[in-house]
């Protein structure tokens, strides 16, 4: 009897074909907006129109007399019962409605539960509400002017707009890292407000049920333990009469992890209504008042000696929180894992300063398709290590490549102290080097330059943590971080494998089968895979951050080698040997000393409930939490060419190569999915997305027709390459993977830019690349900052 | 459940104006009384049940909500459901006939042109309208066709090749039925 085919039954490596394609491309996904409950109310939120501002009256007596209406809720009414301010995930609070006063645009003032949802929007607009606005802050440098209003006056002990200030690293070590500098290099920069705007909002359905206590919420959420918990308390309901469903969510990306107002508001409307209520967030609503990403001032300077090895680096981060600090991170690190910067190269000594702050802007500084602020941290090293190069008068490839962490050189500890564990970062260089054709590309650079063309090459390369914990060092809330997976094999051998992750688009039912086929040589379509209930799947901390794979994903291993062990002695039984002359191959037990005597593990799942030896507890289920010992490191290696219109400013994208390392890949094709999608990402933030607010407060970016997404049309193409060195501490050696792209993508293609624009004297335009700010620098020689604009005569 | 649709429970309900629409949606003719501010979409997911067309933006940028209105791609969030009376709409519950799925649907699924599936319903139908017109297009003029649609996941290489997909395998279909004739 020869071994089953792993990829035949869907195993590892496989580019199975989506299962819950099935669904999608039918019509049938089952979002929070396609639920329809009994007796179902909906809900409707009241938005500030004005960014800072005391509130002096609210009159709701118009929206009540509208027939229809079933309640109004304002911050007075939510302060009666305590649920006026909710805590954050990153040991804030934040108002769930205003009470006091509105500390930015779009915040929730009131909101009204009616029939229907047209009846509730007429009764917001007859709400009256009496501001006396106040002076406005939209910028760090505002915020921490001296003369600045206080945003959070509601908070003891808060005497300015400081969230936070913080610091790691070695300033001593950095200090004389310097001092031996031959060079010093630095730049500064400004990595723009962006949101991760699913094209599905926020939403959620509450149903408290008064007979049972019950309270179960549908709502699209990226992490339903999390929100249970947090539920919990901040409604006081006991955690075992919360359920919380995630059902098909519409794409996530950092935007579905925190806890927002209209969750909680519905969910009292509920318990007092004592019905359904539905509360369906519009584009404008989850774009001015969910979490945003990024916003933060960057700048430091790398110590650097003549021959291009870099002695050390500094690093300054100012950033911009809005109203209320609601990013979601592991309470250990203020600015996420700004640190994980630098980390693929070889660097003694290095330093980082963080500073937060309150601003009247939208609440958050979620990681957008992000681990935990890594997509600034990546951002400012590659663009610090482009100015490196170019100040040195070195090749850009080649400066990396003297300053990686050498293969040979793992575990590797960081200069802010992280452990990397493996990569192969100079091969992943140079198959990108390879594939976009560098020493060519120089030549036709030089001979379009002759004809007053402007083509430029950028490279971007960097390794980042992906998957917290380990649980020593990664919580949220206090939670630690880490995850689970519970199989269970029926009698025929079909299996049903629940996690705590929760997919939002990465095709969690087809890959988790795969691992269960890997480990088990159960077909992976024998495997039906569920998350997203809290009443059936065990605790996990969510999708987000890259983890799924890193940390349930290993957990799917773990479990289901449980579940091989248990059938390792049902096999000993069923062949009547000792389970010690019991040898595995995919998908059968057989006597060492006889091969062709064996039994499958179906044979030994049926086993389990029908013919057990005496004495062992019947069933094949089991359940494994897993705490991963180390995040892990995936490369990646992105290379863009451009070429810029002196005339426009417009750039365009010539070719793209990227290469990833994200150890074994499950299912190639959904990887390869994930890149794509990120790049795509990336190439926005470069060349259009982005958040900023007038003087005033308003927020330009509120819909899309002025916040920019990238169409068909204008995406460029991207050529994929690999390159796979397992993680040794992972169980199937795999990395994540989802968010490389996003992360590291967006500095080839400034990278790219500013290569192109060597001649002129500019050392940085920020993010977006809008042609206006490119065709700027062109004309005056002088780098363009995305500085939000401030009006000086107002 | 809505009211807008199904009911007028309200003492008033003389004051809300309402208007019969009759439409055929997936072949089946249906006639219903709306506020004559309905939204399309809305009376199609609300009212009709039909929750495969999705809401994304209501600025009709997004074109989650894209359906087909005869034939044509409309993005039904940003049109009244009065303004569909008497026309054929299609929804992303048409495509597949009983037994088998529409080629736009077996090429989104072979070429991974989905992840999240917010997006899928109102690109499928935008496919199948350019593939209706242009049986053989290119890959410009897929992205072209595509430019209304907006995907966060994909990055829309794999559902242009969805698309390219789908037509190869229509003309290979009319290819045999041209050859039996």
């Amino acid at each position: 009897m020869t071994a089953l085919d792993e990829i035949k039954i869907g195993g590892l490596g496989a580019s199975r074909r989506r299962v819950e394609d099935n669904r999608f491309i039918r019509g049938k996904g089952n979002y929070v907006d396609d639920i329809v409950l009994p007796g179902m109310l909906h809900m409707e939120i009241l938005r500030s129109p004005v960014a800072h501002a005391r509130i002096v009256s609210i009159d709701t007596s118009k929206a009540w007399a509208i027939p229809g209406v079933r309640l109004v809720l304002t911050g007075e009414m939510m302060a009666k019962r305590n649920l006026a301010w909710m805590p954050t995930l990153s040991y804030d609070t934040q108002a769930v409605l205003a009470t006091d006063k509105v500390r930015f645009q779009g915040q929730e003032v009131a909101c009204v539960i009616a029939d229907d949802p047209y009846i509730a929007k007429d009764a917001c607009e007859a709400i009256v509400v009496e501001y006396e606005t106040l002076p406005v802050v939209v910028n760090p440098e505002q915020a921490l002017a001296t003369d600045a209003p206080l945003i959070r006056d509601d908070k003891e002990n808060q005497h300015d707009n400081v969230v936070f200030d913080w610091e790691v690293g070695d300033a001593a070590g950095t200090d004389r890292a310097f001092a031996q500098a031959d060079l010093v290099s630095k730049i500064e920069l400004h990595y723009p407000r962006s949101h991760p705007s699913p094209i599905e909002c926020c939403g959620s359905i509450a149903d408290f049920d008064r007979s049972t206590s019950k309270l179960t919420v549908y709502m699209t959420t990226q992490a339903p333990h999390i929100i249970r918990a947090a539920v919990s308390l901040v409604a006081e309901l006991p955690e075992h009469m919360i359920r919380i469903v995630s059902p098909d969510i519409g794409g996530g990306f950092g935007n579905k992890v925190p806890v927002y107002p209209g969750y909680v508001m519905s969910i009292l409307a509920s318990i007092l209504l004592e019905r359904p209520v539905k509360w369906i967030e519009d584009k404008t609503g989850n774009l001015i008042s969910t979490g945003f990403g990024r916003d933060v001032y960057l700048r430091g300077e790398m110590a650097l000696r003549k021959d291009g090895r870099i002695l050390g680096v500094r690093m300054h981060t100012l950033s911009d929180h809005g109203a209320f600090f609601a990013d979601a991170q592991p309470s250990k690190f203020k600015i996420g894992l700004m640190h994980s910067a630098f980390a693929a190269y070889d660097i003694p000594a290095a330093h980082l300063l963080a500073r937060g702050v309150y601003t009247n802007k939208a609440p958050g500084g979620v990681a957008y398709r992000c681990s935990f602020r890594v997509t600034e941290a990546m951002f400012f090293q590659e663009r610090m290590v482009q100015a490196a190069a170019d100040d040195l008068g070195m090749d850009q490839a080649e400066f990396r490549r003297v300053n990686f962490v050498r293969d040979d050189d793992f575990p590797h500890r960081t200069a802010f102290g992280f452990l990397t564990d493996s990569g192969q970062y100079g091969k992943c260089l140079d198959v990108g080097l390879e594939a976009i054709g560098y020493a060519d590309f120089q030549e036709r650079k030089k001979e379009a330059a002759s004809r007053g063309r402007l083509l430029g090459i950028g490279i971007s390369t960097m390794t980042e943590p992906l998957g917290a914990g380990n649980s020593r060092e990664y919580d949220i809330l206090g939670i630690k971080m880490f995850d689970s997976a519970e199989l269970r094999v029926h009698m025929t051998g079909k299996a049903l494998l629940r996690t705590g992750a929760k997919t939002q688009g990465q095709g969690h039912e087809t890959t988790w089968a795969q691992i269960v086929a890997h480990e088990l040589g159960l077909p992976a379509e024998d495997v039906v895979v569920e998350e997203g209930d809290t009443d059936t799947a065990p605790f996990g901390m969510g999708t987000y951050a890259s983890r799924s794979t890193p940390v349930a994903g290993a957990a799917v291993a773990m479990v289901a080698r449980k579940i091989r062990a248990k059938a390792r002695k049902l096999a000993a039984h069923l062949l009547e040997v000792s389970e010690e002359d019991v040898e595995w191959e995919l998908g059968r037990f057989y006597v060492r000393s006889a091969p062709n005597r064996g039994v499958t593990i179906q044979e030994c799942a049926a086993a389990a409930y029908s013919n057990m030896p005496d004495g062992m507890e019947p069933g094949l289920e089991n359940v494994a939490y897993y705490d991963p010992p180390n995040l892990t490191w995936p490369f990646a290696c992105y290379i863009a060419t451009v070429e810029v219109d002196p005339q426009t400013g417009v750039w365009d994208v010539l070719n793209f190569v990227a290469v990833d390392d994200c150890g074994v890949r499950i299912n190639p094709m959904i990887v390869e999915g994930q890149i794509m999608g990120g790049l795509t990402e990336a190439y926005a933030m470069a060349s259009m997305q982005f958040i900023t607010y007038d003087a005033e407060g308003n927020c330009v970016g509120s819909n899309y027709m002025d916040y920019l997404l990238p169409t068909a049309w204008e995406t460029p193409g991207f050529e994929l390459h690999e390159v796979v060195t397992p993680c040794p501490h992972h169980p199937i050696g795999a990395k994540g993977i989802g968010e490389c792209a996003t992360v590291g993508g967006p500095a080839a293609f400034v990278n790219a830019v500013m290569d192109a624009l060597k001649g002129f004297g500019v050392r940085n335009i920020d993010m977006p690349m809008l042609p206006d700010r490119v065709y700027e620098a062109i004309t005056t020689g002088r780098d363009v900052s995305g500085h939000p604009p401030v009006r000086q005569d107002d | 459940m809505t009211s807008l649709f199904e009911e007028v429970p309200r003492a008033e309900d003389d004051a809300v104006p309402v208007r019969t629409v009759s439409v055929t949606v997936n072949g089946e003719r249906r006639t219903v009384k709306v506020e004559p501010r309905l939204l399309l979409a809305h009376m199609i997911r609300h009212g009709l049940k039909l929750t495969g067309t999705h809401t994304g933006c209501d600025t009709s940028n997004c074109g989650a909500c894209t359906v087909l209105l005869d034939g044509r791609p409309v993005k039904s969030c940003t049109m009244l459901a009065v303004q569909a009376d008497g026309h054929e709409v299609t929804t992303v519950e048409g495509l597949a006939g009983q037994s088998e799925l529409h080629p736009v649907q077996e090429g989104f699924k072979d070429e991974h042109g989905l992840q999240c599936g917010f997006c899928t319903p109102g690109m499928m139908l935008t496919a199948k309208a350019l593939l209706d017109e242009n049986p053989d297009p290119t890959e410009d003029e897929v992205r072209w066709a595509l430019s209304g649609n907006l995907c966060r996941c994909t990055g829309y290489q794999n559902i242009v090749k969805s698309v390219l997909w789908a037509a190869k395998k229509q003309r290979a279909a009319a290819g045999e039925t041209g050859a039996g004739e």
